[in-house]
């Protein structure tokens, strides 16, 4: 076990030096640079090419990606030309409002998803289940930012039951009311990320319970004289669970990769929402470690997943 | 003798395709008249489809787009309050320039449509070719194409295509097409082969190897019909998620250029509080029209789907 993962790390290394190499091309060819904006007839060309001689922009790619290299080694990943401080602060003030909009929406997906699974797996046929058939079909069909932006339009503008924008209000103060704040603009962007992440984890428990049915050790336990209900809750939902269980890494990353879209139509300020404002405002650095970020998140995604597809079922043993 | 040969092996494909269609068309109507919902999908489709093309015909695309800013913010049904343009109605409203939402609307659908397709087809073509390639001929050749599919895989997609979009200079309708194209193939690719690789084991195949049959024969006329079905499936369901995936961005403002009419630009008004709550005719319409065509063209898909395996089959 322990040796399988040091190989996969191992392995992570070479692929994460060939995506850092590959963001860091392309960021070179973007347009502009972030002095671009200080143009003007008051500022005098060779000030500004004095700047850029100052902070590297001038040398060649290569100089530049081993400087960039060494820094963060040394865990420097650069400055924010836009907010004027470090990079690694101004992903780390937003990186907590991401990562508690996707643990909630994580929450929210497998509470949403295992017991509509679960029934509709078990009453197959019946009005219920064809009630989750449409709704996993509709949730598996409908584009995020459609979903996100009537989510908002009825139940923030509408009825009102919701904050529609922001991350916190501004006039919360103390522990307590923060919090609060913080959940409360936190529970429309969740549930809608939850409700388009449930597709698969309801498509996977409802086949393999109904598959599970008519298998022989289902049969077998039933003969013993097992009560139904204990044959679903200790020997089916355990087997279906498998192809949950090890999807459970990609939900992770998926959830995070999504918000794109959430944060921005929630306007909730997290990673997603700097990443598009830096792309606006040309802020390289950032762009360039939010990529290598998300990158890096989607090699440990599949290797979490790996990693629990074989903890869960010893059949399965990867190299 | 190699002519009897490919006789041989013509005869062999045909007797292939005579004896176990795998997906004919009877199945088909079969399918869609036992499954009403997906009758009316497809109906609701081709109305939408066909009023989109022919309207895009017969509406002025000049006229749709005019900026007429007496106009601005006007509700549906109302008539233009610009002195120029007397007399014109606007049906659905006007946005923030005054320029006629339904135009608008069919213009834009139409442009999402097509590129909808167009990705659609060209990564079709791209991961069909290397997916079947690769199942065929396995081995090293597979190891090397899965790796490289597999970390595109990985890499965060639509942050990398918004970069692109941001640096390709005289960027337009094609280069989007392209950009798109670029990174949603390996998807196709990874499924094709997938499929391609339990067709090309089955016994029949190696066979024909065993004869001497040539490659490219092999995998046009044996192992494509085979898979043809799934392949037809696919396209349905992908061309509903790219159309999803093409107005998402465009909503971001990194899609089609500011100039070109996309559902995504029309329902990107909405990023304003103002407009989402207030001005509801700009964006609604289009976030509707998304909703509906993408869950027929997938309710289509699925009764297709469906009618590819005899398993899941309810005519």
């Amino acid at each position: 076990m322990w040796k399988t993962i040091f190989r996969r790390l191992l392995l992570m290394i070479p692929q994460i030096i060939i995506l850092s190499i590959l963001i860091f091309i392309i960021a070179e060819f973007m347009p502009g640079d972030p002095f671009t904006g200080m143009i003007d007839p008051n500022v005098d060309p060779a000030q500004i090419d004095a700047l850029r001689e100052q902070f590297g922009l001038n040398d060649p790619l290569p100089v530049k990606y081993v400087r960039w290299v060494g820094n963060a080694l040394q865990g420097d990943f650069g400055r924010s030309f836009n907010y004027k401080t470090d990079v690694l602060n101004v992903i780390g003030d937003r990186l907590g409002n991401t990562v508690r909009l996707s643990l909630l929406s994580t929450v929210l997906t497998y509470l949403i998803a295992l017991p509509l699974g679960i029934f509709s797996g078990r009453y197959n046929d019946t009005l219920f289940d064809k009630g989750v058939i449409i709704y996993n079909f509709v949730s598996f069909a409908v584009p995020t930012f459609v979903l996100a932006l009537l989510m908002v339009f009825v139940f923030g503008y509408n009825l009102g039951w919701f904050p529609s924008r922001g991350s916190i209000d501004v006039q919360a103060s103390g522990f307590w009311e923060e919090s609060w704040s913080r959940l409360y603009h936190l529970i429309l962007p969740s549930i809608t990320t939850a409700i388009l992440g449930t597709t698969s984890i309801i498509q996977f428990l409802r086949t393999e319970i109904i598959d599970a049915k008519t298998s022989d050790y289902v049969k077998t336990a039933r003969s013993k004289g097992v009560p139904i209900d204990k044959v679903y809750t200790r020997h089916i939902f355990r087997n279906a669970s498998l192809p949950i269980a090890s999807g459970f890494g990609y939900t992770i990353v998926n959830l995070l990769t999504g918000s794109i879209f959430i944060e921005r139509i929630f306007n909730y300020s997290g990673m997603g929402n700097l990443f598009i404002e830096s792309i606006l405002s040309r802020d390289y650095s950032v762009i360039f470690v939010l990529v290598l970020f998300y990158g890096i998140l989607g090699l440990i995604g599949t290797l979490l997943s790996d990693l629990i597809l074989m903890t869960v079922d010893p059949r399965i043993r990867i190299d | 003798m190699a002519s009897n040969q490919n006789t041989e092996a013509d005869i062999m494909a045909d007797d292939m395709s005579a004896s176990t269609p795998p997906m004919g068309f009877k199945v088909i109507v079969k399918e869609f008249a036992k499954d009403k919902l997906a009758l009316g999908s497809l109906i609701l489709m081709v109305a939408i489809l066909l009023f989109i093309f022919i309207g895009s015909f017969i509406i002025d695309q000049d006229a749709a787009t005019r900026v007429s800013l007496f106009d601005a913010y006007l509700p549906p049904f109302s008539s233009s309050t610009d002195p120029a343009y007397q007399g014109t109605e606007y049906l659905l409203g006007t946005d923030s320039a005054g320029r006629d939402i339904f135009g608008q609307l069919v213009i834009g659908a139409r442009n999402s449509l097509l590129i909808g397709l167009s990705v659609t087809v060209i990564t079709s073509v791209l991961g069909i070719i290397v997916g079947i390639l690769a199942a065929y001929y396995a081995g090293m050749v597979d190891n090397v194409i899965m790796r490289v599919i597999d970390f595109i895989m990985i890499l965060p997609q639509t942050m990398i295509i918004i970069i692109f979009v941001t640096i390709v200079s005289n960027y337009n309708v094609f280069s989007f097409i392209l950009i798109m194209s670029a990174f949603y193939w390996v998807g196709q690719a990874r499924f094709i082969r997938g499929r391609a690789l339990t067709v090309g084991r089955l016994d029949f195949i190696s066979a024909s190897k065993t004869m001497g049959t040539p490659t490219y024969k092999i995998i046009l006329r044996e192992m494509m019909p085979n898979i043809s079905s799934l392949i037809i499936v696919n396209l349905t369901l992908n061309f509903a998620a790219n159309i999803g995936l093409e107005t998402g961005l465009s909503f971001l403002g990194f899609g089609l250029p500011s100039n070109v009419p996309s559902l995504g630009t029309l329902v990107s008004a909405a990023t304003n509080p103002d407009i989402l709550e207030n001005k509801s005719w700009v964006w609604l319409p289009a976030s509707t029209l998304i909703l509906v065509l993408v869950l027929c063209i997938n309710y289509v898909g699925r009764a297709l789907q469906r009618s590819a395996d005899a398993k899941q089959r309810l005519g």
